[in-house]
């Protein structure tokens, strides 16, 4: 992983809101064999935070849901959800915990109210809260028409809806979820980012690991990435960005033939340290690597004094895949290349 | 929101909660359900319950039956009154091994860490799938009886009936504990089936299950005298048809409390460490 920065945890320090946590990991490691899943993971989530994990498969992000949802056994280490020991009360733990993940799922030969008044039912509530609760959230998770249908013969969203719902029925203080969309189709899986959205304006805590930056962008605040088993940043999203790598400036000329005698001055100004600039023919624009405010400064200047009209001009983070290949000297997974990114007008409808 | 709001605590570490005996009979209720509705969506789960005893009856008393009665001293009809308890405590082994199946499909499946995710007991899971297979044993001996009837059996005993269902489910239960380990251990449904194969068809045959051992070589009559299924056979002619009971009735209970004592903990310690 080369020269991969590592980033101390001091988020509760400048954070206005301030807040407790409602994830609290110290110095956690899991083993399997001679592999380190989790090779000394910190990790705090306020309370009422989305906090995303990010990382390629086989980083250690299951392992880490795992053991915080009790289902694994620390080898050393501390965690605590909730204010509950992970390993001391997993039994408080789970009543205050919803979890939904690749391998945390529904009984699918049971119909969707079944399961729902199942695991009311398992959770300790009367027969008729179980059943109110199992209507109530399939209404909310639009599954009244499928509810006695077994879960086998629902589409691939339905059942994430379904898993989604299961693990709301105890109203959960702390949410995990494990790759929620992974397998999904574009349109399911906005869906399903709504629905999270929604369960976050409720003021659950939520812990969501992914492979994918778009995912991790849409629904986190805050991003910890993860590499085999060590976490090699953490932040707010934006500060990430901020610090992993330099802005690019986008301008974009009113008259597109602006572009290349734009582009030639700015190489030719000799700016101290400006890399190259690039054409974007596509969107007929210029992009201009920078990396410090008197760089941004004096190219926004030269491009003022120029006299030409400025149709836009805006500043750009990098991507969070270009984040990670910058952070871990890879690039982030090959599934991620597998789903090309969807267009944004998608994601908002 | 109002209920979560307020379950955040700030005391140090305490005790983990204990689950009160209701609690746990809920739990094991709720899961007992889905598992009867399991058999309501795929019916064709309770063929072998239904089944087993019609074929096996059909096959032991029209093929074996005319020569092993000889033997016996008499005909067909003595070998019926001979070989239908022997079919309860067949069936008892027979079926118990559902359980150790349908177990690893639900870990196979991620339904178990669900489970595992929620404040149950760990037993709760083991108790119900055990519930739900006495019952299907249950109707296998209905369906058995009926049978039994039709080619000629006569019961002396009912009271002697009732008890032989009480000490073959108990039999049974002790046996399912042995097939819920195999289910936590065993990686797939498939190997499950072939262990449990290996481990039924000496116990069955090397019984006196279906013909008395008198004939078997003594090597083979030590192992059968010991064989619980034996015990468990000969208490059922002794209840039902008539005959001494006392000894094999004790062995046989002797058996199940042992098994279940060791394969009980054993099961739901392997369960709960199972990663």
């Amino acid at each position: 992983m080369g020269g991969a920065t590592v980033f101390p945890m001091t988020r509760n320090d400048n954070n206005p809101d301030g807040g407790r946590n409602a994830v609290t990991v110290r110095g956690l490691v899991k083993h399997y064999g001679e592999t380190r899943a989790l090779d000394g993971v910190d990790l705090d989530v306020r309370e009422g935070t989305v906090m995303g994990v990010l990382g390629p498969n086989g980083a250690g992000k299951t392992t880490l849901v795992r053991i915080l949802s009790t289902l694994l056994a620390p080898d050393s280490g501390h965690a605590t959800v909730a204010g509950y020991d992970v390993v001391r009360q997993p039994r408080q733990l789970r009543r205050v915990i919803g979890l939904t993940g690749q391998y945390a799922s529904v009984d699918e030969k049971l119909p969707g109210w079944e399961n729902l008044y199942m695991i009311g039912r398992l959770l300790d509530l009367s027969r008729k809260d179980a059943r109110a609760r199992a209507d109530e959230l399939l209404e909310r998770f639009s599954l009244t028409d499928a509810a006695r249908r077994p879960a086998s013969t629902y589409s691939g969203g339905m059942r994430r809806r379904l898993d989604l719902a299961a693990s709301m029925i105890g109203r959960p203080t702390v949410l995990f979820l494990d790759e929620p969309t992974t397998g999904l189709d574009p349109r399911t899986r906005n869906e399903v980012w709504d629905e999270v959205q929604a369960m976050v304006g409720d003021g659950v805590t939520v812990l969501l690991t992914t492979q994918y930056m778009e995912e991790a962008e849409q629904l986190a605040s805050e991003l910890t990435v993860v590499d085999r088993g060590k976490v090699i940043a953490g932040g707010r999203i934006e500060e990430l960005k901020a610090k992993v790598g330099g802005r690019t400036l986008r301008v974009r000329p009113a008259d597109a033939r602006e572009l290349s005698p734009l582009a030639g001055m700015l190489d030719e100004l000799g700016i101290t340290g400006l890399a190259s600039t690039t054409v974007d023919a596509e969107t007929g624009s210029l992009l201009v690597p920078v990396l410090s405010d008197e760089q941004l400064t004096a190219v926004v200047g030269a491009v003022t004094a120029r006299g030409i009209t400025i149709a836009s001009i805006t500043t750009e983070l990098p991507s969070l895949d270009e984040v990670f290949l910058s952070l871990t000297g890879h690039r982030a997974s090959a599934p991620q290349e597998a789903r090309p990114a969807e267009s944004r007008e998608e994601v908002a409808v | 929101m109002s209920a979560a709001t307020a379950t955040v605590p700030t005391a140090g570490v305490k005790a983990d909660a204990r689950i009160p005996l209701r609690g746990h009979l809920r739990h094991t209720g709720a899961l007992i359900r889905r598992n009867l509705l399991w058999i309501r969506q795929d019916p064709e789960s309770m063929f072998d319950a239904l089944l087993m005893p019609v074929v096996f009856t059909l096959l032991f008393v029209y093929v074996f039956g005319g020569s092993i009665g000889l033997a016996l001293g008499g005909g067909q009809d003595r070998y019926v009154q001979y070989v239908i308890p022997g079919m309860i405590a067949m069936m008892s082994m027979t079926l118990s091994q559902g359980v150790g199946t349908g177990f690893s499909q639900d870990f196979n499946s991620g339904v178990m860490d669900r489970f595992r995710s929620l404040p149950i007991g760990r037993g709760s899971v083991l108790f119900a799938k055990i519930a739900v297979e006495l019952a299907r044993m249950l109707f296998a001996t209905a369906v058995l009886m009926v049978v039994a009837v039709l080619v000629g059996f006569h019961i002396s005993h009912w009271g002697g009936l009732l008890a032989t269902v009480a000490l073959s489910a108990a039999f049974a239960s002790s046996i399912m504990w042995v097939f819920l380990t195999l289910g936590v251990v065993l990686k797939n449904a498939q190997s499950v089936q072939a262990m449990g194969f290996l481990v039924l068809f000496p116990l069955q045959f090397g019984s006196s299950i279906f013909a008395p051992t008198k004939s078997m070589p003594g090597w083979l009559q030590s192992f059968t005298d010991y064989n619980p299924l034996s015990t468990l056979a000969d208490s059922a002619r002794g209840l039902m048809v008539g005959g001494p009971v006392a000894h094999d009735l004790w062995v046989t209970l002797a058996w199940s409390a042992a098994i279940t004592a060791v394969m009980a903990p054993v099961a739901i310690h392997k369960f709960r460490t199972k990663s």
